[in-house]
């Protein structure tokens, strides 16, 4: 147990808790932050991805000693980022959700992907998103998506 | 999007943060730090509103309430169902707020199940009607107390967009000025209901309620329940189906940090914590010793044996027509025998629920459900208490699947809260705990045999086993050793086959817990028929599609979504070599489907999905987006299970554990997934089971196309792909 600072969605944050905790309980059952999702616990789903530093990473992995300095960003957050907003609009204007609780990880991987490839393509996305199981299966609307934030999508 | 659109979005949020301060059961929320969800909801107050059903709440501001029969886990019901409430009620649609129903059989009750149920893809099947009507009855009472207001014939004046208007005199009254004078009417006996040519949301995409929430982390699931002084819990049953608690040493976990308390049931432990690491680490640290019982050297083989020895005997009789015994005297015959896994539900949100026990003896419970009512009977009989003593917050379901149709959550979660001082207490699953302490679709063993005239079958014999469900779940369903869902698609085939005999023998599995799973018995009932058409095809030398059809004439909409989907996938045409096409058709929850798969089989015999095409005859449509995307999500649900989905049984404990061993499918294995709709005027039919139906039968059949290779078990086989085993048969 030590206390340490976080870095989230630009607001600092004390926290008191084991260095092995991982981040994702750190958010959910410290902070309250409860729109980062656990599915799994051994990072094989994605519903708990968050950013640091604008990289996307499985926060049920991620021991809270090991975030350092990184700037923390969630989905509650990622509306303010450029590409996360044009995210979040594309989802609901191709529908995407369903039940919606893998969609916080899916528009957080896909927000990474934006920021650091603004024009994926299919390949790209397959990376980018093949980590994070939607088990509604609204993958099809997730790539389209993701191509109509980017401004790729083909016209119909 | 149109700019009404954005409006109607813009008020959508509005009414959201409305809810909030409202204490609502929505359960729409913005998180905060040490923020508390919904503590104290109020129970449907109806005081000073215009109430004249169950489902339709207008206060003097205009404000409409709609309650909510139905879950929302993903379907898109929530929408639907307001569509259809908004549309005879004639409200201003924009404006609508939506509400969770309270536990209450007597009036949310599902009519298909007289309890309120959320499954069978029959809620707009179900409530189609009852809504309706509720709807044209309110604005029958809205437009009496207009006209008697206005001292004019009620039949001269008309509603719409939540006004009243006489016409001739350009008078106007809106819903929330009529609510006090509409609440003094009589509902009419038999309110007019529109005609569909005026329906002016039914049948036009509508943006989803739910959907906002879901993409910016402020909606609330069961699992983000956060009460104050909450404590946090996880539990773990015995890995052996049926066993006990022996003995627990909990020295070295009751030395973690946050660690709280250890509690040893007679068939679980839990461990409370701080928070959901604390007692995750506390429960790994805790040495357990079992007492295995009865079940413990139940294994797969033993499981499989137990049922083909059973499904031997002759089964009950749920259908037969023509002289079965006289057809089978004649004519060249066929016989094939198909089986189906156990299946986990896998749903992405583990299985959750927070309890208060409170100082009366009763509780509160926090938690998503597809069964509110039977959560508060179960649990109120478990506490010894009155139903009223148990208040049930219904929450967004994070998938749901058929799992969260059993209360065993809440169970293990009341059991964990007796222990404590009356906290709040959120007992979380971990994804180890939810695949092995499920309720598993069960394994079933179909076979079928038929006989050939003139190219066309004359004789069918089919024989269903396997676990019901029903007879656990729903007993006064359960008539004359029937299981009705097991044989449903089997009772009710498509073709015209004028000497028919179904029979049912009911064979539960050793151990193993079985309960409903998307798609339920048509699933397997559509996987047997579908595999052995293809099968008869083959041998007749015939094209699949056509000699469905030459079996149809009785089926004009199951002839007219094959002729669509054979038309919009490009049937026929040339592929490459192992590539195949397979079709699957479906009359199944109200809906006639026909699906095409176009898939790749390697030489490894790994399988590559290309192409999938789906036709639907759904009858009216009340929102199209919502009956695609079920479609698409429900192939991709029913494909995962074709392709890998298989829970083994050893020592009486299931083998998988995780996403690792129980695989999903992933976005860069699935295809464009094409689906056409059909315009009907027929009456609505259901959609959510239907995708996961139709995916594993049009595979095998692509799979068969591509390969000559009969699979007749699920999932499929790589190795007898690969052609390093032999083909099952």
């Amino acid at each position: 147990m030590s206390q340490r600072q976080l870095k989230i969605n630009g607001e600092d944050k004390t926290i008191d808790v084991p260095d092995n905790m991982p981040l994702l309980w750190v958010l959910r059952d410290v902070l309250g932050m409860t729109g980062t999702k656990f599915g799994c616990g051994i990072a094989q789903c994605g519903a708990c991805t968050v950013h640091l530093d604008g990289r996307a990473v499985r926060s049920c992995q991620m021991p809270v000693s090991a975030v350092g300095n990184r700037a923390i960003t969630t989905i509650e957050g990622i509306g303010k980022t450029v590409a996360g907003a044009k995210i979040q609009k594309a989802w609901l204007d191709e529908e995407v959700v369903q039940c919606g609780y893998c969609q916080s990880g899916q528009i957080m991987s896909a927000s990474a992907l934006l920021a650091a490839t603004p024009k994926p393509d299919d390949a790209d996305i397959n990376a980018a998103m093949a980590g994070n199981i939607c088990r509604c299966g609204t993958y099809v609307r997730i790539r389209a998506a993701i191509k109509r934030a980017a401004g790729t999508e083909q016209p119909t | 999007m149109s700019a009404d659109n954005t409006i109607a979005r813009q008020s959508r949020r509005a009414f959201i943060k409305g809810g909030v301060a409202g204490g609502f059961l929505l359960a729409f929320h913005v998180p905060v730090f040490g923020g508390v969800n919904e503590p104290n909801q109020s129970p449907d107050d109806t005081n000073g509103k215009f109430a004249p059903n169950a489902f339709i709440r207008i206060d003097k501001a205009g404000k409409t309430t709609l309650i909510m029969p139905q879950v929302e886990m993903g379907q898109g019901v929530y929408t639907s169902v307001a569509m259809i409430l908004a549309e005879e009620l004639d409200a201003d649609y924009s404006q609508v707020a939506l509400e969770h129903a309270p536990p209450n059989d007597k009036v949310y009750g599902n009519p298909v199940f007289g309890i309120q149920v959320t499954g069978n893809s029959n809620s707009i099947r179900a409530f189609w009607k009852p809504l309706r009507t509720a709807g044209a009855s309110a604005r029958a009472m809205l437009i009496q107390a207009a006209a008697k207001q206005w001292k004019v014939d009620p039949s001269s004046c008309a509603a719409s967009d939540g006004k009243v208007m006489h016409g001739a005199s350009k008078r106007t009254l809106s819903y929330g000025a009529l609510a006090d004078a509409a609440s003094k009417e009589t509902p009419p006996n038999e309110p007019p209901l529109k005609d569909p040519k005026d329906f002016k949301l039914i049948g036009k995409p509508q943006k989803r309620f739910d959907t906002p929430g879901k993409v910016d982390g402020s909606a609330v699931y069961g699992i983000d329940a956060m009460l104050p002084g909450m404590k946090f819990a996880t539990i773990m049953a015995s890995p052996v189906f049926g066993g006990k608690v022996s003995k627990v040493d909990d020295t070295a976990a009751k030395q973690l940090p946050g660690v709280q308390k250890v509690i040893v049931l007679d068939d679980m432990v839990a461990v409370v914590g701080e928070h959901f690491w604390a007692a995750k680490s506390g429960l790994d640290a805790l040495k357990i010793t079992w007492a295995h019982g009865a079940n413990a050297t139940v294994s797969n083989d033993a499981i499989w044996k137990h049922l083909r020895e059973q499904s031997a005997k002759d089964g009950v009789v749920a259908k037969s027509a023509g002289d079965v015994k006289k057809a089978f005297e004649s004519g060249e015959k066929f016989h094939a025998v198909y089986e189906l896994p156990f299946l986990a539900h896998a749903t992405m949100e583990p299985m959750n629920c927070t309890v208060q026990i409170k100082p009366d003896g009763g509780c509160e419970i926090w938690q998503g459900t597809q069964v509110i009512s039977r959560v508060q009977q179960t649990v109120a009989q478990l506490l010894g208490v009155s139903d009223d003593k148990v208040i049930v917050h219904n929450h967004l379901i994070g998938g749901g699947f058929g799992r969260r149709l059993e209360p065993d959550m809440a169970i293990k979660a009341v059991r964990v809260a007796q222990h404590l001082d009356g906290e709040p207490v959120k007992v979380v699953w971990s994804r180890e705990e939810d695949m092995q302490q499920d309720v598993y679709r069960p394994v079933y063993r179909d076979e079928i045999s038929a006989t050939m005239s003139d190219g066309k079958i004359a004789g069918w014999k089919y024989k269903v086993s396997g676990s019901s469900i029903i007879a656990r779940w729903l007993p006064p369903a359960f008539q004359k050793g029937i299981d009705i869902d097991s044989v449903d698609c089997a009772v009710d085939q498509p073709y015209d086959v004028p000497n028919f005999e179904v029979q049912y023998v009911r064979v539960e599995p050793p151990a193993v817990p079985t309960g409903f799973w998307r798609g339920v018995g048509p699933n397997n009932n559509v996987f047997a028929i579908e595999s052995f058409m293809d099968e008869l095809a083959k041998k007749l030398n015939k094209d699949p599609i056509a000699f469905r059809k030459s079996m149809l004439d009785k089926g004009p909409r199951c002839k007219a979504v094959l002729d669509l989907v054979a038309q919009k996938s490009g049937w026929g045409q040339p592929l490459g070599k192992r590539i195949g096409r397979g079709v699957c058709l479906q009359p199944a929850f109200g809906s006639f489907i026909a699906t095409v798969i176009e898939a790749e089989v390697d030489e490894q015999g790994e399988v590559q999905l290309r192409k999938i095409t789906s036709a639907v005859d759904t009858g009216i449509v009340v929102n199209p987006d919502t009956v695609v995307a079920q479609l698409q999500g429900g192939l991709i649900f029913g494909l995962t299970a074709a392709l890998y989905g298989e829970v083994t049984i050893d020592g009486g404990r299931v083998q998988q554990s995780n996403f690792h061993n129980y695989r999903m499918l992933r976005i860069n294995q699935v295809p464009a997934i094409d689906v056409h709709l059909v315009q009907s005027g027929e009456a609505p039919g259901g959609i959510g089971e239907t995708g996961a139906t139709a995916g594993p039968p049009a595979l095998r059949n692509a799979i068969f196309a591509a390969t000559g290779i009969p699979l007749r078990r699920l999932p499929i086989d790589r190795d007898v792909l690969a052609g390093r085993k032999q083909p099952w048969a």
